[in-house]
């Protein structure tokens, strides 16, 4: 990989030992993908959860968090994805303690290289949301299928320890979605049916990215009769990402590069309504029993959380089950001077903030609460925590309250 | 007995020689594994149930979210990890997840190389020049 002046300087230590170890990182990846040269990014979105970081992540960011302030403080703005502990609401799903610590030591680790906790999935939502062929370094699959498809910036996924290297250096080593070659459609789809719901859009998402071989097979989507908004689109790249590791897609007349490709000539496969019933097939047990019913992954957006709050004003959460749901800080802050937080609170419901289920060490807190069956409109969710112990049920928004509130599935 | 080899693209991390663990299924540290007990723990997944600790895992392409790219290291801290990874085609979090935690990965073989490894053969690997040296058939 060719390097300028300002990136020999770099790895010659000249800005310190983070910095250098940081473009050595970049170097290796940038070997392995063929990458000819870096590229400056304009911000970082880093996820870096206390589950996944592990005791060796934290001692990890606390030895970079020693050095001097000019040598640790990152270059570029840098944001968090969500973290593994609400500390105002662990005890209410049996969270450890121990968890809790953990994120305390790597929040206090982030504070110090100048990271901003924002601790959200749905940073284009709420903050400095990307604008086209802007390149950065996004480290959540979900807003990098956002940022790239829906806004037309570029960014590949970048892991906690790329994204913490690009936050470092300024910079990513230039392959992957940062090419315009690596952006054009190989795959295309035919939507013969209307999504109606959030789980709709994430099952769409699901179908489309199980049909994806690697993260190099880019899908373009024809046929959609109505035009989605930012909620549904975001669980519709959260879902193909999830079940695809797919960074990016296009649907014709809706995404900004999407008028690149009208010459292509790929047949594209169809997806039809009974596709949609047979993939909500795959998260419908036989019998009704229900534990817990969870919205996130994504973060809720303030409409969603709106949305929610109406259908639960005036119910209540029966005793048997749990009721999560999981938004960004900011938009807690909107939910509770708008009287959204206290509809669903009233209700019997939990609001986590600057979390997401999923990441919260999901296996402990449902062995801790007897949870097993969960019950979700995010496809994403319903995908992951299958290899985390849970029977997860996929359904609409409205089918969840309904199931919450009468302590069963309800179909 | 011929030396079989298999050459893919050039990969990360240190030249390894362990037993081979294949499936034709895809791979992430998050979506898949119960890391406390060193197995596969997806019901879905080919190796559900079996250990991958120490093994070279050998599997077709490298799915879902970002945490892998932190698992994969501290996995390796507490020694509930696999040697290395042999996929179709990594992705970025794999890659930088391998590149951080210096556990070996070669991916882009011009073969499926889910099919031409087996579980049980002794492979030796060399990142450096993204070679695969399958060393003895131990199933046989």
């Amino acid at each position: 990989m060719k390097l300028n002046e300002l990136e020999k300087e770099i790895e010659s230590g000249k800005f310190g030992e983070p910095r250098r170890l940081a473009l050595e990182h970049q170097k290796k990846v940038g070997r392995f993908f063929d990458a000819e040269k870096l590229i400056e990014v304009s911000q970082v979105h880093i996820m870096a959860d206390a589950e996944a970081l592990g005791y060796s992540g934290i001692e990890f960011l606390e030895n970079l968090s020693n050095y001097d302030k000019n040598e640790r403080e990152v270059w570029v703005p840098t944001i968090t994805d969500p973290r593994g502990a609400d500390f105002k609401a662990y005890e209410n799903i049996k969270q450890s303690k121990s968890f809790v610590d953990m994120e305390k030591r790597a929040i206090k680790a982030f504070k110090s290289l100048g990271v901003m906790m924002t601790d959200t999935c749905i940073n284009y939502q709420v903050f400095m949301p990307p604008v086209l062929r802007e390149h950065l370094a996004f480290g959540d699959t979900g807003s990098s299928i956002y940022a790239n498809s829906v806004l037309g910036a570029r960014t590949n996924f970048e892991g906690g320890p790329s994204a913490l290297a690009s936050s470092l250096t300024g910079r990513t080593p230039m392959y992957g979605l940062h090419l315009e070659k690596n952006r054009v459609p190989n795959k295309a789809f035919l939507i013969k049916c209307d999504p109606k719901d959030f789980s709709d859009w994430g099952a769409l998402g699901a179908i489309i990215g199980k049909q994806m071989n690697s993260y190099w097979d880019i899908p373009i989507i024809y046929g959609l009769n109505i035009k989605p908004t930012s909620d549904e689109l975001k669980h519709f790249g959260a879902a193909m990402a999830s079940f695809g590791s797919t960074p990016l897609f296009h649907i014709d007349g809706i995404t900004p590069e999407s008028y690149l490709f009208k010459n292509l000539k790929i047949k594209p496969e169809p997806i039809t309504k009974l596709d949609l019933n047979l993939f909500y097939k795959n998260f419908h047990p036989n019998d009704d029993r229900l534990d817990v019913v969870v919205f996130a992954a994504p973060q809720l957006s303030l409409d969603e959380m709106r949305i929610l709050s109406e259908m639960l004003d005036g119910r209540k959460i029966h005793p048997n089950i749990s009721l999560i749901v999981c938004t960004a800080p900011s938009v807690k802050v909107l939910c509770d001077t708008n009287d959204i937080s206290q509809r669903i609170e009233n209700s019997g419901g939990i609001i986590l903030e600057g979390v997401c289920f999923y990441n919260m060490h999901a296996r402990e807190i449902g062995e801790a609460n007897g949870w097993k069956r969960l019950m979700s409109n995010s496809a994403k969710i319903s995908n992951i925590l299958g290899g985390y112990g849970y029977e997860t049920i996929l359904s609409t928004m409205e089918k969840c309250v309904d199931s919450a509130c009468q302590g069963k599935i309800v179909r | 007995m011929n030396k079989r080899i298999f050459k893919g693209h050039i990969g990360i991390g240190d030249a390894v020689q362990g037993e081979a663990l294949v499936a034709n299924d895809n791979f992430s540290a998050r979506y898949d594994l119960d890391r406390n007990k060193g197995i596969f723990s997806r019901k879905s997944h080919k190796l559900f149930n079996q250990s991958y600790v120490n093994k070279i895992l050998v599997l077709n392409v490298a799915k879902g979210g970002v945490a892998s790219a932190w698992m994969l290291k501290s996995m390796i801290d507490i020694n509930i990890a696999p040697k290395a990874l042999l996929l179709n085609f990594a992705n970025p979090i794999i890659a930088q997840g391998a590149a951080y935690a210096n556990l070996t990965l070669i991916d882009r073989f011009k073969v499926d190389i889910t099919s031409v490894i087996q579980s049980g053969y002794i492979l030796k690997l060399i990142p450096e020049n993204g070679c695969i040296e399958v060393l003895n058939d131990k199933s046989k």
